[in-house]
């Protein structure tokens, strides 16, 4: 159970270092990516002027405020509260995130499936849980909005935010096949017949 | 007691954005109880990471959570209520402005898209929403409550139509079952919703109540309560955890709404409220508008 504190863009060796149960903390650049975003860029061929090789993603619609453009809000946007969505919905963009852009680290929260962890060890990638719902605490991890693309799709647009001790990040699937989500599954799936037992379940 | 439009619009306005700040007492009170059972060191510092969320919230005048909800407004008009030429309609239309404003003026995120052309007008209106539930009141009180009802907890929805051959069992089952199904994604520990009884969208519209009710409330329905003290320890034997990732707390508590239903039909449904179990309310009296949980 180490902990690794990293800042992106990382390589396969570094990815591959990770095992379930470490913990990660980012510095830097990290994306913010959701829905909609994912399925303009893979559905609809939408291309994005980001270099996202070696980067981390989170899956996240922030709350924003428009403001002027100043060295402090670069990209013209004030964090009001960030915070993570579910993954399991953006299940299927984990294989082309990773193949098409390189992206190395999927931050979310709830987990992702199968096809994702076989992605993870076939290319080299992790998927680092954050606790859903703290946003609030999550948004003091926040330096600034950076830049943003694919705007028109607010607030589910490409975001990259620059980050300070972001975490520590639970690594929950790994690249070399283990998933804790699976093993919670598992286990609780196994004790099923006992609950209904219990509950006078015929 | 005279309805004032106005009133009702600035408190639907201020009733939004308290709701995504504020956590009610029984909630945090839920928080405290299940980080003192808990048994998983894991599980054990999330629920710690959970409840300094609340503060940290609440120290920065933040959000709780980032998603916004699906805006629901339940209005209670009690005895004494007078519309006084003022129609149903634009009680609701008062609402609706009163949600769009607050979006816009506090500047949080509108969550509300169209369902097939997924634009966003950005003011957490659209069609048929916010969602407005009217209902009637023995008290001398005009009652809003608010819930932004999250989305993670949300899309893990279920309704069965069982049949009345399957018995209590098929209704115990169907939530162990519906619990393991939603794992981590509705951002457990939950208020897993739990309908009982009446048509399908009775059903529904049940589990929803059962999911938004205050922590310590009961069913009134015996029956109701029963199956709730039951299945309240029973889901917490599987195991899922706080966010899917093991650990005894997957549930602050299982609360079942009951109705009857047609001699045919055994439905049950489940709907879940996640950790950030929001709501808000506001009671108007003679004397003024009070808010509150």
């Amino acid at each position: 159970m180490a902990h690794y504190d990293l800042a992106c863009p990382i390589d396969e060796t570094q990815v591959r270092q990770l095992r379930v149960n470490d913990s990660v903390s980012l510095s830097g650049t990290l994306f913010g990516i959701r829905d909609a975003t994912q399925i303009h860029m893979f559905d609809r061929g939408r291309k994005t002027r980001f270099d996202l090789s070696g980067q981390a993603v989170i899956h996240t619609a922030p709350n924003v405020k428009k403001v002027e453009k100043t060295p402090e809000h670069p990209a013209g946007y004030a964090p009001v509260c960030i915070g993570t969505t579910t993954s399991d919905r953006m299940e299927r963009f984990t294989r082309p995130l990773m193949q098409q852009h390189g992206v190395r680290l999927i931050i979310g929260k709830g987990g992702l499936r199968e096809d994702s962890l076989k992605s993870f060890q076939d290319l080299g990638g992790a998927y680092l849980a954050i606790i859903g719902g703290t946003a609030a605490l999550e948004t003091t991890w926040i330096e600034a909005i950076e830049d943003v693309d694919l705007d028109d799709l607010n607030p589910e647009s490409l975001w990259r935010f620059r980050v300070r001790a972001f975490g520590p990040l639970l690594v929950a699937m790994d690249s070399h096949g283990q998933s804790l989500y699976s093993r919670v599954q598992t286990n609780a799936r196994s004790r099923r017949a006992e609950v209904l037992r219990k509950l006078g379940v015929r | 007691m005279k309805v004032d439009l106005q009133q009702v619009e600035e408190a639907a306005k201020e009733l939004y954005i308290r709701a995504l700040k504020l956590l009610p007492p029984d909630v945090k009170q839920g928080f405290d109880a299940l980080a003192q059972r808990e048994t998983d060191a894991g599980a054990k510092r999330m629920l710690g990471t959970m409840i300094r969320n609340i503060a940290v919230a609440e120290d920065s005048d933040n959000l709780l959570c980032q998603d916004t909800g699906i805006p629901v407004y339940n209005v209670w008009i009690g005895r004494g209520v007078e519309m006084d030429g003022v129609s149903g309609v634009a009680l609701k239309e008062a609402i609706r402005r009163g949600c769009a404003r607050s979006t816009r003026e506090y500047s949080f995120r509108s969550s509300i898209v169209h369902p097939t052309t997924r634009v966003n007008e950005q003011n957490s209106t659209g069609r048929g929403i916010p969602v407005i539930n009217i209902d009637f009141a023995e008290e001398e009180t005009l009652v809003i409550e608010m819930i932004p009802k999250g989305s993670g907890s949300e899309n893990n929805s279920w309704l069965r139509m069982a049949i009345p051959a399957e018995g209590v069992d098929a209704i115990k089952t169907f939530v162990v079952d519906c619990v393991l199904e939603a794992g981590g994604k509705t951002c457990p520990p939950t208020i897993v919703g739990v309908g009982v009884g009446g048509t399908a969208d009775l059903c529904m519209h049940l589990a929803k109540v059962a999911a938004t009710r205050p922590l310590g409330s009961r069913c009134e329905d015996a029956e109701g309560a029963k199956l709730e003290r039951e299945l309240s320890e029973a889901v917490n034997l599987l195991g899922v955890g706080p966010q899917g990732l093991g650990g005894d707390s997957t549930c602050f508590a299982v609360h079942v709404e009951t109705a009857a239903t047609h001699i045919t039909m055994n439905p049950v449904a489940v709907n879940m409220q996640c950790h950030s179990a929001r709501r808000a309310r506001a009671t108007f009296r003679p004397t003024g508008v009070e808010y509150g949980y």
